[in-house]
């Protein structure tokens, strides 16, 4: 179990190397999800109550179009110079791989979801009225995120189309973790009067599913 | 008589697509001709109200929408099964019956929305759990699909489509408690059919669309899994010809390179 995770370790600290030194998050990822924002200013009219109100579901749609550029990089680093065959010649276990590289994606969710809520707060005017709740739905949210899209970033890479395919595999499985997040963000942000904490413990108990499937499920990627 | 090798069909199957036929024929004439349309009187107004000629819709809807989770059941049977014996059976079935699991979701979606614009007064309701779950498993099966018809080795798009298939079947319970606690309110009355007054003949009728749909089922996945089963068997034919062809051309090189070298000796 330990060695899983030093190895998990190594794998995450690879990935984040290669973002660090490629930028991808900073120069791509990040200004696409703060453009995304400002469009749905656009389509609403820029009406600054209408898009506080809405405020929760387009952070979390946001996060989920980012999440699938993070994801798809995320794979397609392997791919380049058969990176891949190099990891699976390593000895390491298919799940401390998996584990390491949902790892890394977790954390550059993370970061987008800091600069998306900094992006909610001066351009929709949202105030934050739980600041616990949201960064515990923020964190649990982005657990199931990353580990279910490194899953399916996996399971679409080396099939044709891949590009085109993810999206239509990845987000209807994340349906719930849309609908738990926007709720629980509902409450943290004050635009709805529901229980953010029940909703936080159905995306802790997707996380742990989606992290429990993707460990056990990678393997039989890996054998491709 | 059709070649037991090239056709999908069968005197089985054949016999089995004409009684289906017949049965179709005959739930349509019961559902829209025979039984009575709901039509209720309030006890204390006397107002007529009921679900009135859109209840005739149910007989259809209700048995495709049992028969689609019967589908995806089959589906995520046969791909964990898949998973662990790798059997081609396993992955065509799973296969099959994914397919007609999306076209019956689809159809109970189509079925569903139309009854539902006279009797609940919309196309289509967000709050609704049912519904929703329905749409998402819709969703979910139609990007599985999309995965099979990808160009990739046919036993790693077995292997990812059978996981698809686990996560997406997996993936529904926590949509739908999701969308329940979302709305906390559902449309579909659990007692739509308790509600009428189930009458004989609203009775069998609605007994013999699970009966028929559920040989439109059998019929349809049985063609189904033939085709999946040729369309192997065409791809390891093609493959093996392909290696008889190679072996032939290296072969002919040999005897020629042995015939150059003999010509050339003397």
């Amino acid at each position: 179990m330990r060695e899983m995770f030093s190895d998990a370790r190594l794998v995450a600290t690879k990935d984040l190397r290669i973002e660090a030194r490629s930028r991808v998050l900073v120069n791509q990822v990040a200004p696409f999800a703060l453009l995304v924002l400002v469009l749905f200013g656009f389509a609403l009219d820029a009406d600054q109550r209408t898009l506080r109100t809405f405020a929760p579901g387009l952070f979390w749609v946001t996060v989920l179009l980012a999440a699938l550029l993070a994801v798809a990089r995320s794979a397609s680093v392997e791919h380049s110079d058969d990176a891949h065959s190099g990891l699976r010649l390593s000895g390491m276990s298919p799940s401390s791989i998996f584990l390491g590289k949902a790892a890394a994606v977790f954390v550059q969710l993370m970061v987008l979801e800091v600069l998306l809520t900094l992006g909610i707060v001066v351009l929709y005017g949202s105030e934050i009225d739980d600041p616990v709740l949201m960064s515990l739905t923020a964190v649990a949210a982005a657990v199931a995120v990353a580990t279910m899209g490194t899953l399916y970033a996996a399971l679409a890479s080396g099939l044709g189309a891949r590009e085109t395919l993810l999206p239509i595999l990845l987000l209807p499985v994340l349906a719930p973790v849309l609908i738990g997040a926007t709720r629980a963000f509902d409450d943290a942000l004050g635009a709805a009067a529901v229980d953010g904490w029940a909703w936080l413990g159905l995306l802790a108990v997707f996380g742990l599913v989606a992290t429990v499937l993707g460990a056990l499920a990678h393997g039989a990627m890996i054998e491709d | 008589m059709a070649d037991r090798n090239t056709s999908t069909s069968s005197s089985g199957s054949r016999l089995l697509g004409v009684t289906t036929l017949v049965g179709l024929v005959g739930l349509l004439l019961f559902a829209f001709v025979l039984t009575e349309p709901d039509v209720r009187l309030h006890p204390t107004t006397g107002e007529e109200f009921g679900q009135f000629d859109a209840v005739r819709l149910l007989y259809l809807h209700v048995p495709m929408a049992v028969l689609t989770y019967v589908a995806f059941l089959t589906c995520a049977v046969a791909s964990a099964t898949y998973l662990v014996k790798r059997g081609p059976w396993w992955d065509v079935t799973a296969h099959a019956s994914a397919e007609v699991g999306t076209v019956f979701c689809g159809l109970v979606l189509v079925t569903g929305s139309i009854w539902g614009r006279p009797v609940w007064n919309t196309w289509w309701e967000w709050g609704d759990v049912r519904l929703m779950t329905t749409l998402v498993l819709f969703l979910l099966f139609t990007g599985y699909l999309a995965l099979r018809r990808t160009a990739a080795d046919p036993q790693r798009q077995a292997r990812r489509a059978a996981i698809v298939a686990l996560v997406a079947v997996l993936d529904i319970p926590l949509i739908n408690r999701s969308v329940e606690w979302w709305e906390n309110r559902t449309l579909h009355q659990q007692s739509t059919l308790a509600e009428l007054k189930i009458e004989d003949l609203t009775l069998f009728t609605l007994m013999l669309g699970f009966v028929v749909f559920g040989m439109v089922f059998a019929w349809l996945m049985l063609h189904r899994f033939r085709v999946g089963w040729l369309e192997q068997a065409l791809a390891r034919y093609e493959v093996e010809t392909a290696i008889a062809e190679r072996h032939a051309e290296i072969e002919t090189l040999d005897l020629d390179a042995a015939v150059g070298e003999t010509g050339g000796g003397t």
